[in-house]
C-alpha cells in the first residue's frame, strides 16, 4: 500500500518509495532517505507539527509538507 | 632557516560530529574567530604543533552533510575543499565522522575522498558508539576507504597525539573510489576534465554541480563560462545527477560498511526517552518555560552587580584622570568621550557571558533543536525560526547579546529577520525612561480592582514592544527575497552533557569579537556624541562660563551647585547638541515634542537611558537617587501659550511609545553591523524603525491631545 510519510502516526514504519520534490529530495537524500530504507514517525512535536522520523539509525525532524513528498510503501504498524 | 610555509589543514564534517571539540583539542586557545571574505560566515583559524615542532594552521569549516551545498555556510565549507584557487585550499583534510551515525557521516567522508586528495578520517564519539553497541573494525574501514582512520574522543583528548603523527606523515590520496561517476554522466565530465586540467572524474562533477553558485570561480571567469557552455551542450541536468549521485553513494557505502560494522539491537535510547518528555505537549512547554526564564533571569539580575562593578571602576578611573591630568580640551576627550565610551562597550562583557554560555550549553547539550522542533509551528508564520525565540526573549533583558546570539540560526534570512527584530523588544534600557513617564502619566498608587495602573501601562509597553517585533517580522517575510529554501529537514542530535571547556573558549571568542570589533564603532559614536554636546560655534561657550565663573567664585555665593547645574544646563543648551535640538523642532512638533525634548533624543542616541540625565541637565534638576527633582519640575512645566501642563499624558505617551520603537543605541547598531557585514541593515533598521516610532507618536498624540 502506498502513501506519504505525513499520514504515519507515530510508532509506524515503513519503506522509502520515491519522492515528488526533486529539490528536497536532493537534502533528503544527503541525510540517509534513500529509496529502500525503512522509516519510522517517532513522535510529533506538541502542535502536531513538525514531526520527528527514526532513520539509519538517528532522529530527523521535518515539516509535514515536506514530509508529504516522501512516498512511503506498505505502511505497517511497529509497538 | 627560511620561512617554511604553514601547512594548511581544514576540519570539514556533519554539525554535531564533534569539529569543535576536535578543533579545540587541537589547538587550545591558539584560535581566532574571524569571518570569511565577504560574508559574515564564521571562519575559526588556529595553529597546533606536532612531535617535530612544525607548525600547522587548521581551518574549521561550518558543518555540512555533503559536498552539494544547501546553504551559504556549506557553500563556503564545499568552496574551500573543492577549489585549488582558494586561499585556504588544504594540504590536508580532517573528515571528522560520528561513529554511532557512520553510514551518513561516510557520504560526506567518501565524497571528500572521492576528489582525490589527501584525507584522514577522525571516528569521533566512539564511546557513543559503544554505548549503543555498534562496533566498527577500524583497520578493515582504513583498508575498505584507503586513508588512514584514528579513532578519537575528542571531549577527553583521547586519539589527538596519534592524529597529529598521521597528520606529519600526510598520506597521499586514496586509490579507491566510492561511486564511479562515468556511470551516472560521462560526456560533460570528460569535457570539464579537459578545461579543469585535473584527472579526476569526481572533482569535475561537483564542480559542473555547483557551478552556479556565485562563490564557485569567482576568480575565473573565462573557464566558467567555458563549462557552463559545455553543461548546455550536454543538456546536464544538474538536479537529477545529484539525486543519482546521493542514491548510488549510499547504496556503495550499504556493501563497503557491511563487513566491518556490527551492531547489536539495543533498547530504546535515553535520547528517545528524554524526549518523550522535553517535547511533551505539556511538559516540553513548561520545560521551555523555565528554560526561557533561566536565561532571562540571569541576564537581567546576575549580570547586574558586574555591571555596576564597571561602571563604578570606570567612573573612578575617570575621576582620577580628570584630576591627574592638566584641566582643558584633552582631559575633557579623555575623560568624557574615550573613557565613557569604553565604559559603555565593556558594560555589555557580563551580559554577553552569561548570554552566550547559555546558548552554547543549549547548543551542546542538543536540546536547542528540540527548541526548534516544538516551536517551529508557532514561529513560522512571521517567518521566523523555531531558535528564533531565544534571541528575541532575552532581547527584553538587552538586544547585544541577544543579536550576536542568533548566528545559531543558519536559514540566512530567517536570522537577518531575527535580528532585524530584537531590538523593537523592550529592553533594560528603556525601563529608566518608562519608569520616569509612567510616573508623570499615572499617580503612584493608581488601581484598576486589584492592578497597580502604573504596572499595568508598563506591562502594555513590554506587549507593545512584542507585537511590534512580529509585526516587523511578517513584513520583512514578505519584503526580503532569498534564494536559499527554507528546510527543516534537521537532525535531533542525541543528549550529550556539556563540554565545560568548549563553551568556555566559545565564550571568550565571541566576547573577544564584540569588544574588538563592535567596540570599535562605539567608541568612534560616543565620541562624536560627546564633541557635540561639548562644543559649540566658537565664542558661545566662553561667553556663558564667564556669566557663570564669578557668581562661582564668589566665596559669599551660598549655593554654588545651583550655579553650576544652571551652567551645565545653558551650556548643553548652546552646544552642538542643542542646536541640532533646536532645529529638529518643528519634526518633532507633531508628535508634542518640543526643543528640550529634541535635545534628549539627540544625546540619547547612542543610549535611550541617557535620556534621564539630559533631561536633569536641560531642567537644572539636581542630582538626586530617585529624580524627585526632575519629576517634580516636569510637572510643573507649564505650555506658555495654553497654560497647560507640558508634559501631558498625550505628551509623555507619545515619548513612550517613540522611545518603545526606536533605535536608539548605538551598541546593537554596531552589532548588526558585525553580524550583517556592512553599514547597510544597521542604516535601514535605524530607519525603519525610526519611521515606525515616529509613525506611532505622532498617532498617538494626535489621538489623544
Amino acid at each position: 500500500m502506498k502513501t506519504t510519510l505525513d499520514k504515519l502516526s507515530p510508532g509506524e514504519t515503513g519503506i522509502i518509495d520515491q519522492f515528488t520534490d526533486l529539490e528536497l529530495s536532493l537534502k533528503l537524500l544527503e541525510m540517509g532517505c534513500t529509496p529502500g530504507e525503512e522509516v519510522m514517525v517517532i513522535r510529533k512535536a506538541p502542535l502536531g507539527d513538525p514531526i520527528a522520523i527514526q532513520v539509519s539509525d538517528y532522529l530527523l525532524s521535518m515539516r509535514k509538507s515536506e514530509a508529504s513528498t516522501v512516498i512511503i510503501l506498505s505502511g505497517k504498524s511497529g509497538n | 632557516m627560511g620561512l617554511e610555509e604553514l601547512k594548511k589543514v581544514v576540519i570539514l564534517g556533519n554539525p554535531n560530529a564533534g569539529k569543535s571539540s576536535l578543533f579545540n583539542a587541537l589547538t587550545g586557545l591558539n584560535q581566532r574567530i574571524g569571518n570569511f571574505p565577504g560574508v559574515t560566515v564564521e571562519k575559526k583559524t588556529g595553529r597546533f604543533k606536532d612531535a617535530q615542532n612544525k607548525q600547522y594552521e587548521l581551518t574549521d569549516l561550518p558543518g555540512t552533510y555533503s559536498l552539494f551545498p544547501k546553504s551559504l555556510d556549506e557553500e563556503l565549507a564545499a568552496g574551500v575543499i573543492t577549489d585549488p584557487s582558494s586561499p585556504d585550499y588544504p594540504w590536508l583534510t580532517l573528515v571528522v565522522a560520528d561513529a554511532s551515525n557512520l553510514k551518513r557521516s561516510l557520504f560526506l567522508c567518501t565524497q571528500v575522498i572521492d576528489l582525490k586528495i589527501p584525507v584522514i578520517l577522525c571516528l569521533n564519539m566512539m564511546d557513543l558508539a559503544e554505548r549503543n553497541r555498534i562496533s566498527i573494525d577500524v583497520a578493515g574501514l582504513s583498508q575498505r576507504l584507503g586513508v588512514p582512520v584514528i579513532p578519537t574522543n575528542a571531549r577527553e583528548g583521547k586519539g589527538i597525539e596519534q592524529l597529529i603523527e598521521a597528520i606529519s606523515k600526510h598520506t597521499p590520496p586514496s586509490a579507491q573510489s566510492t561511486v564511479d561517476i562515468e556511470k551516472i554522466e560521462n560526456k560533460a565530465i570528460q569535457d570539464i576534465r579537459r578545461v579543469l586540467k585535473v584527472n579526476c572524474d569526481f572533482a569535475s562533477f561537483i564542480v559542473a554541480n555547483n557551478l552556479q553558485n556565485i562563490s564557485f570561480f569567482q576568480h575565473n571567469r573565462e573557464k566558467k563560462e567555458e563549462i557552463m557552455r559545455i553543461l548546455e551542450l550536454n543538456n546536464f541536468d544538474r538536479k537529477k545527477l545529484q539525486a543519482l549521485e546521493s542514491i548510488e553513494r549510499y547504496r556503495s557505502l550499504s556493501y563497503l560498511l557491511a563487513p566491518v560494522i556490527s551492531r547489536i539491537p539495543s533498547g530504546t535510547s535515553r535520547t528517545y526517552k528524554a524526549d518523550h518528555i522535553l517535547t511533551h505537549k505539556l511538559w516540553g512547554f513548561l520545560i521551555f518555560l523555565a528554560v526561557l526564564f533561566a536565561v532571562f533571569q540571569s541576564i537581567f539580575a546576575f549580570a547586574e552587580w558586574p555591571m555596576n562593578l564597571i561602571e563604578n571602576a570606570f567612573v573612578y578611573a575617570g575621576e582620577q584622570l580628570s584630576y591627574r591630568l592638566p584641566q582643558g580640551m584633552l582631559n575633557d576627550l579623555l575623560v568624557n568621550g574615550v573613557i565613557a565610551g569604553l565604559s559603555g562597550i565593556v558594560v555589555f562583557v557580563p551580559q554577553l557571558i552569561l548570554m552566550f554560555a547559555f546558548i552554547a550549553m543549549l547548543e551542546d547539550t542538543g536540546y536547542m533543536a528540540r527548541v526548534s522542533f516544538i516551536m517551529d509551528k508557532l514561529m513560522r508564520p512571521f517567518g521566523l525560526n523555531g531558535r528564533s525565540i531565544i534571541p528575541l526573549i532575552s532581547g527584553v533583558a538587552c538586544a547585544v547579546p541577544a543579536i550576536m546570539g542568533s548566528r545559531t540560526i543558519s536559514h540566512a534570512k530567517e536570522r537577518l529577520i531575527t535580528l532585524l527584530v530584537t531590538p523593537l523588544m523592550s529592553c533594560s534600557a528603556r525601563i529608566p525612561v518608562y519608569t520616569l513617564l509612567v510616573s508623570l502619566m499615572v499617580p503612584s498608587g493608581a488601581r484598576i480592582g486589584i492592578f497597580n495602573l502604573q504596572g499595568l501601562l508598563l506591562m502594555g509597553f513590554y506587549v507593545a514592544g512584542f507585537v511590534a517585533a512580529l509585526f516587523l517580522a511578517l513584513v520583512l517575510k514578505f519584503v526580503l527575497h532569498s534564494t536559499e529554501k527554507s528546510y527543516f529537514v534537521m537532525e535531533l542530535p542525541v543528549y550529550r552533557s556539556p563540554r565545560w571547556n568548549n563553551i568556555g573558549i566559545t565564550v571568550l571568542g565571541k566576547v573577544k569579537v564584540f569588544l574588538f570589533d563592535a567596540g570599535k564603532v562605539i567608541l568612534g559614536i560616543s565620541i562624536v556624541l560627546w564633541f557635540l554636546s561639548s562644543y559649540s560655534l566658537p565664542g558661545r561657550m566662553d561667553a556663558i562660563e564667564k556669566k557663570y565663573i564669578p557668581h562661582m567664585q564668589d566665596p559669599t555665593a551660598k549655593d554654588f551647585s545651583a550655579w553650576q547645574t544652571a551652567m551645565a544646563s545653558e551650556k548643553l543648551e548652546n552646544s552642538f547638541a542643542g542646536i541640532l535640538g533646536k532645529s529638529i523642532e518643528p519634526l518633532i512638533k507633531p508628535l508634542g515634542f518640543d526643543w528640550k525634548i529634541g535635545i534628549a533624543l539627540i544625546t540619547s542616541f547612542a543610549a535611550r537611558e541617557v535620556f534621564v540625565g539630559t533631561m536633569a541637565t536641560i531642567y537644572s534638576a539636581e542630582e538626586d537617587e530617585n529624580h524627585l527633582t526632575l519629576k517634580e519640575k516636569l510637572r510643573a512645566q507649564t505650555n506658555p501659550e495654553n497654560g497647560k501642563p507640558t508634559y501631558s499624558l498625550a505628551v509623555c505617551f507619545s515619548l513612550m511609545i517613540f522611545y518603545a520603537f526606536s533605535l536608539q543605541c548605538m551598541s546593537t547598531l554596531a552589532v548588526v553591523k558585525n553580524e550583517t557585514g556592512g553599514f547597510r541593515w544597521p542604516v535601514l533598521q535605524f530607519f525603519i524603525m525610526g519611521i515606525m516610532a515616529y509613525a506611532s507618536s505622532f498617532a498617538a498624540y494626535q489621538l489623544l491631545s
